[in-house]
């Protein structure tokens, strides 16, 4: 075990699969000699040369575009889209192309690529860099969404997309780059897709979440403790596949579910994870679903952003309204 | 013993410059008899191939509508006009190293890669498997969204030729589609990494209802490459030796690191958008009259006549073993076994989340595998 934060555990796991498989290469804009803006590929051109670490034009479509290319030919490509924000401007080629090549050549093309994509709030960055847009592609079948929470998490859920043979988009929070440190397994580690975590246990409330959500669950929970009230955090660390027995489990066990995720309200991932509860555990549900989430707004420049985000607070009111329910 | 040509003529891409040399570059003029000078680099045989294969996908157009019109075939769009644009490109490749990276609209270029008739059929009936290029053939599948497979086909050939290997991709697109931000960042891109592609627009005059016009305001749309950092060249895009020698040249360029091309063969296209098009909205009859007067085959036809390379009766006989050919394809077409429901369920994932699997499950309960 090492302690790292995320971004280190990233660019570790980068440098050894770059290292155990030459057909990886990675494709995106400053990630070479400035070794990304994050330096989540810090050194990795040094390394690796400029033909596996490859600074590419300002164009995300393209970058992405390009991949569907470079799969076909034969090589794993891990293009960066620097801020999921942007991805927009590439969602044509992820969600028509990257996501249905398998599907539409009836298997000839599959497209092993991980499109990897910080994103999120709460560091004061610039107007569009902090969207929480993974709904929108959880909504793209053929394509795979892995959020980590974690650090270890984050190189056992990189390690297995990067096997994988079909294209995983893997979402970065901003926040966690530095602030997320944990004990990360040396050597071999893989988390496969499609297992939640069970990031703490509880009785009363299942907090559910995602990426770094999951942090503010955990205060939530934290906080929740200090009035008699119990919260399991649940972590679903994949979207896509959806671990619907770990969610039917946790609803199962608390009778009571708050989802929590930094994308807007109406048609954030948290209806389908509300959804989801009540047609595999109505039954056992004692309060009505909760979803703390960010307003049906435009995520708003940096100065009340931090009023935008759920934090722990909001969490705690949802999980006290499930408690009286 | 085919009588090989000595090397033809560059295109003049660098006179391109030069406003007043915007005339495209024709060989074959519209009477059968070649530009001055000039031997092609054609064989004969490799000539009477690629008639051939004109007159197979004129063929296919005009039983693919009639099938069309009696519901025995989808939406589809003929590449009627644009015979010499296609072929002649495509034989320019190699198809056991070189990619073909399609539109819709460049069927003969396929077949010519190894795409089976038969499939082409069944994917305009709808089925699945027509898109599905065998493996082996160096195809993308059919592009319906528009410019999506120009950074495709530039991915491809910048990571062939990382592996080591000397393949030429070749991308096809239309003048319309040559205004979407993907052919803009693909070429873009292309010039940056000296990816071994080349572009073959075709400006067909129209996309769907919208003229050229409307498409640019540009003289022609070579002229886009110099600001990429490559090479352009304007062809008569009707003229099956013209767009051949410019897409050998490029595809030279391509194997020796010189890196892409653009080419805009300048062509017509004399059906409709697609079979669900009615070009007498704005099309004028008397414009469509003398472009009809351009048609490419006419003037193939009229070089091998004068040539004595195919005589009237031996081009009827060929026809009739054409439509035997085409229907052969519509018939294994038609017997091919109905896409089912698994067909919705195969193929999104190699290994399918348990959502999909549930999904695959109780869609397909009882019923039988085939």
């Amino acid at each position: 075990m090492a302690v790292m934060n995320m971004v280190e555990a990233i660019r570790s796991t980068l440098d050894a699969e770059m290292a155990r498989d030459e057909r990886v290469i990675l494709l995106g804009q400053d990630i070479g000699h400035n070794g990304g803006v994050f330096r989540a590929t810090d050194g990795l051109q040094e390394r690796y040369g400029e033909d596996r670490v490859v600074d590419m034009p300002l164009a995300e479509g393209v970058i992405i575009g390009a991949a569907v290319g470079l799969a076909a030919s034969g090589l794993i490509p891990v293009p960066e889209l620097q801020f999921l924000g942007f991805g927009s401007q590439a969602f044509h080629q992820l969600e028509g192309q990257v996501a249905r090549m398998r599907f539409r050549s009836q298997g000839r093309f599959g497209m092993p690529m991980v499109i990897r994509a910080p994103f999120g709030g709460n560091v004061r960055t610039p107007e569009l860099h902090s969207d929480a847009h993974e709904a929108k592609y959880a909504n793209s079948p053929g394509l795979k969404i892995a959020m980590p929470a974690t650090a270890a998490d984050a190189k056992g859920l990189l390690t297995q997309a990067l096997r994988d043979p079909d294209p995983v988009l893997f979402c970065e929070p901003l926040r966690g780059y530095r602030l997320i440190r944990d004990d990360v397994p040396e050597g071999e580690h893989t988390v496969p897709f499609g297992r939640a975590r069970g990031a703490r246990e509880g009785s009363d409330v299942a907090i559910v979440a995602w990426s770094a959500a999951v942090v503010v669950a955990e205060q939530a929970a934290e906080l929740a403790a200090r009035e008699g009230i119990s919260c399991g955090v649940l972590d679903l660390r994949t979207l896509v596949p959806l671990d619907v027995d770990a969610l039917r489990e946790a609803a199962a066990a608390c009778g009571r579910v708050v989802v929590v995720h930094e994308a807007p309200y109406t048609s954030g991932f948290g209806a389908e994870v509300v959804a989801t509860v009540q047609q595999e555990a109505f039954w056992s549900l004692e309060a009505p679903l909760a979803r703390v989430t960010a307003y049906d707004t435009p995520y708003p420049i940096a100065a009340v952003e931090h009023q935008y985000l759920p934090d722990a607070e909001r969490v705690l009111a949802a999980v006290r309204t499930a408690m009286e329910a | 013993m085919s009588r090989r040509a000595p090397a033809p003529p560059a295109p003049p891409a660098q006179a391109l410059a030069e406003p007043a040399s915007l005339e495209p570059w024709t060989l074959l003029a519209p009477d059968g008899t070649l530009a001055e000078g000039y031997r092609p680099s054609l064989s004969d045989e490799e000539l009477l191939a690629a008639f051939r294969l004109m007159l197979l996908s004129r063929t296919v157009d005009q039983r693919a509508f009639s099938l069309q019109r009696q519901g025995r075939l989808g939406t589809f769009s003929t590449v009627e006009g644009q015979e010499a644009s296609v072929v002649g490109s495509a034989f320019a490749l190699d198809p056991a190293r070189d990619w073909v990276v399609p539109q819709y609209r460049e069927l003969p270029a396929m077949l010519r890669q190894g795409y089976p008739l038969t499939r082409f059929f069944l994917y305009f009936r709808g089925h699945p498997i027509g898109n599905q290029m065998p493996e082996g053939v160096r195809v993308l599948p059919f592009q319906i969204s528009l410019a999506a497979q120009i950074p495709h086909a530039v991915g491809l050939a910048w990571g062939l030729r990382q592996q080591g290997s000397d393949a030429a991709v070749m991308t096809y697109f239309g003048d319309g589609a040559s205004s979407e931000g993907d052919a803009h960042e693909a070429m873009n891109l292309a010039g940056v990494r000296r990816a071994p592609v080349v572009f073959l627009l075709q400006n067909n005059g129209w996309a769907i209802s919208t003229p050229v016009a409307k498409q640019t305001a540009a003289q022609s749309f070579a002229l886009r490459a110099p600001g990429y950092g490559f090479p352009g060249v304007l062809v008569d895009g009707n003229d099956l030796f013209a767009v051949h020698e410019a897409a050998r040249w490029a595809v030279e360029r391509a194997r020796a690191g010189e890196g892409p091309t653009l080419i805009e063969a300048r062509t017509y296209r004399l059906g409709p958008h697609n079979t669900a098009d009615d070009p007498t909205r704005y099309v004028d009859p008397d414009e469509l009259r003398a472009r009809r007067e351009l048609d490419p085959i006419v003037r193939v036809r009229a070089y091998l006549r004068a040539r004595r390379l195919l005589s009237e009766a031996e081009e009827e006989q060929l026809r009739s073993q054409l439509m035997d050919e085409v229907n052969a394809a519509v018939a294994e077409a038609e017997a091919h076994p109905a896409a089912d429901r698994r067909h919705i369920f195969e193929h999104v994932y190699a290994d399918p989340p348990p959502r999909v699997r549930a999904q695959r499950e109780r869609a397909t309960a009882g019923e039988e595998v085939r």
